[in-house]
């Protein structure tokens, strides 16, 4: 972030001492600059200052009451529910990415490598975003009749006699949460990794074989080290609707499992505003926290 | 437009206004002075309503429009959305149609008025179960928030429950059921006849119970004493020595595997039960119904240890005053001169004018839903469809039958924080 805002400062400095006489000029940028600070500040920080400041209040069933209160921190922080679900969720988070990194990359490598027309490589990404044409929702509760016990997946194992009964854990368990997930997720990673992928310069490929490079050391060597910008954004993307999921969770498990946003829909349902706001600063912290790695790790400007 | 009517007529923007605005309130006057008891049709009253669903129906809406001309605006929420919604904008409602439990909370900061029963026509009708407790002289009162405990205040400006019935009711009573645990017949494999069966091991990860912690811990509770693992003072004001128990209880079952899913919406409960993913839950009437509809058997079981019973009603919001508290009550005593009460039970729910009501039903179909006799042909839903075949009997009897079994009312409790911190607890262990 500090890097995203170092460039606008150097320019704007440097435009008033080339001219400091015509002050329009001067105040330029900062007017270019006013409407989204003014969007973002509205509809992103004023927010989030306000469930910063919620998050101390007092409530009761009905209504809150402005006050400086650390129970709901020390509510949210001392309960073993809390730390059960967070390591949930963050379990969640890691197996969800390992799993779209692994299945997005390979995705974006054949799109990028191994379609030879641009025309088809759009007509393939296209294909891919199909399932976007219907809800969220709808893809995820769609898995409900394939995994269920009397389900696509079980009538067919049993019919063909693999298995004796039918799997229970198909469906209402880890499983299905993170097999929903992944489903629903795996194009956030695709995405921003056949961006990158499709910006590498042939002639380094070219060069590296001409170099003697094995297929595995090209790949390994040039193509990943260039696609790590492209794994980050999509990291990004990943692990913060991850992080974030409620519906999916609470469908596919069958209310079994618990995630952080969970947690937070269930105080909002019960109207304790300011426990789940404080939940949700202590969510956005650490999220933060991990975005901030993912940067640190990997610088996503200079890639791009 | 109005600049062409300008140049053609010589008439001036705001004359043309005036003579627009005179028209309006003619045609407005003219409405309010053809009289009683077509007035709200002519002056185009709308009422807005919001509850729990289960009787925020269209054919309601449809047919109060066509009796009285009063439109009703419905919303639907779920109950814990219900119960803020009432206290936090009250603004945004003229009728409250909620449960007596959530009354219980939102009854006392103020932003409902009681109504004066002189004014509701059909009150002596009313079922006495709302009245006293008691369904006949020698029933015994049911645990929980019975709803004649919150049905009374002391007068018109108190926020106090009165202990006996006063002249001043907090709600009118309009629907009601006995609920219990609903059934796969055809995949339990055997006669369920208690709370305790829904634990029976061989049911292992084929049950079911609500995740709606004030209903929950109810049927919990039920569970739990049917299995004799505790006997409760009040189940429906547990202590928290007993709420401890209880959710420990629930935790270690779910640890054991006991429960396939926990379900919080009516289409969640019917798609478990009508998918075979469990064989035995907690239910509700109209989801049990809606199982059946579909060619599957299910059977809304009668237990032992009786019913967990709800009941809701219609209270008015504190803002109504003159033509809108007139037609308020106008639309009370509509809802309970029968058509609705026909309505509500032909959908297996009760209504708590049984006089009334059993004029807008068939001699069958009041057979079959209160008197527990075998239906005589065909058994139709309110709109149409068939829901029972000739011969069938309810599930549980007749009306004195099911509601004579209240073992306990829904309910909120003193440690209803704790209960629901607790409640989270069992979620996500």
């Amino acid at each position: 972030m500090t890097v995203a805002l170092d460039q606008p400062a150097t320019t704007a400095a440097a435009k008033p001492a080339r001219r400091r006489r015509v002050s329009l000029g001067a105040i330029a940028p900062y007017l270019q600059a006013t409407p989204l600070a003014l969007i973002l500040g509205a509809f992103l920080l004023l927010p989030i200052l306000m469930i910063a400041v919620v998050s101390f209040w007092d409530y009761d069933f009905a209504s809150m009451y402005p006050d400086f209160l650390t129970t709901n921190y020390s509510d949210v922080l001392g309960s073993w529910v809390t730390w059960k679900t967070y390591l949930n969720t963050l379990k969640y988070a890691a197996i969800v990415w390992v799993l779209t990194l692994f299945i997005g990359f390979w995705v974006a490598y054949f799109l990028a490598f191994h379609i030879r027309t641009t025309a088809m490589q759009m007509v393939l990404f296209l294909v891919c975003t199909v399932p976007f044409l219907t809800s969220n929702i709808i893809r995820m509760i769609s898995w409900i009749p394939v995994l269920g016990r009397n389900g696509l997946v079980n009538s067919t194992l049993v019919r063909m006699g693999l298995v004796p009964a039918p799997i229970e854990w198909l469906l209402y368990s880890e499983f299905a949460v993170v097999l929903a997930m992944v489903h629903l997720y795996t194009l956030f990673m695709v995405t921003p990794i056949f961006n990158t992928l499709m910006r590498i310069d042939k002639s380094l490929i070219e060069a590296a074989r001409d170099a003697g490079a094995s297929g595995w050391q090209i790949l390994w060597n040039v193509i990943i080290p260039l696609a790590k910008p492209g794994m980050a954004i999509g990291t990004i993307f990943v692990v913060t609707l991850v992080m974030a999921d409620f519906s999916t969770v609470q469908v596919m498990s069958g209310g079994q499992s618990a995630s952080v946003a969970l947690m937070m829909k269930n105080q909002m349902s019960l109207l304790q505003y300011p426990a789940a706001a404080a939940n949700a600063v202590v969510l956005l912290v650490l999220v933060l926290l991990m975005v901030a790695g993912i940067l640190r790790i990997v610088d996503i400007r200079k890639e791009l | 437009m109005t600049n062409t009517a300008d140049k053609k007529t010589g008439i001036s923007r705001r004359s043309l206004l005036k003579t627009g605005a005179a028209a309006v309130g003619f045609a407005a006057g003219s409405g309010a002075i053809s009289g009683f008891p077509t007035i709200w049709a002519q002056s185009n009253i709308t009422l807005r309503q919001f509850g729990t669903g289960v009787s925020n129906l269209n054919a309601i809406a449809d047919k109060c429009k066509a009796d009285l001309g009063i439109t009703l605006e419905m919303t639907a929420t779920d109950s814990d959305a219900a119960a803020q919604r009432a206290v936090t904008q009250p603004d945004s409602y003229d009728i409250a149609d909620i449960e007596y439990w959530i009354a219980k909370k939102v009854f006392p900061t103020g932003v409902l008025q009681p109504m004066d029963v002189s004014k509701l026509k059909y009150y002596d009708e009313l079922v006495p179960l709302f009245k006293t407790g008691k369904l006949t002289p020698d029933s015994v009162i049911a645990q929980g928030t019975a709803p004649h405990t919150v049905g009374y205040v002391e007068a018109q400006d108190s926020k106090v429950f009165a202990k006996a019935p006063t002249n001043w009711f907090t709600m009118v009573p309009t629907i009601y059921n006995a609920d219990t645990l609903g059934i796969r017949p055809d995949l339990v494999g055997r006669d369920i006849t208690t709370w305790a069966d829904i634990m029976d091991p061989a049911f292992k990860g084929k049950t079911a119970i609500l995740n709606i912690p004030s209903i929950g811990i109810m049927d919990a509770a039920m569970i739990m004493e049917a299995m004799g693992n505790i006997k409760y003072a009040d189940k429906g004001n547990m202590t928290k020595d007993e709420i401890d128990k209880t959710i420990d209880f629930l935790i270690k079952a779910k640890q054991g595997g006991q429960f396939r899913a926990f379900w919080k919406s009516f289409d969640e409960s019917v798609n478990l039960m009508a998918s075979g993913e469990v064989v035995i839950q907690s239910m509700w009437s109209p989801a049990v119904a809606a199982v059946r509809s579909k060619g599957i058997a299910c059977r809304f079981q009668p237990l032992k240890e009786g019913y967990r019973s709800w009941g809701g009603g219609l209270g008015l919001a504190a803002h109504l005053k003159g033509a809108e508290l007139d037609a308020a009550y106008e639309y009370i005593n509509w809802y309970t001169s029968g058509w609705v009460g026909g309505y509500l039970n032909r959908q297996g729910y009760y209504s708590a004018n049984m006089v009334s009501a059993k004029k807008f039903m068939s001699e069958d179909e009041w057979g079959y839903w209160i008197e527990g006799k075998p239906a005589k042909g065909d058994i139709l839903s309110p709109d149409g469809k068939v829901m029972e075949k000739a011969g069938a009997v309810r599930d549980g009897g007749s009306f004195e039958n099911r509601m004579g079994k209240v073992a306990c009312w829904n309910s909120v409790m003193d440690e209803d924080r704790y209960m629901v911190k607790r409640w989270n607890e069992f979620i996500a262990a």
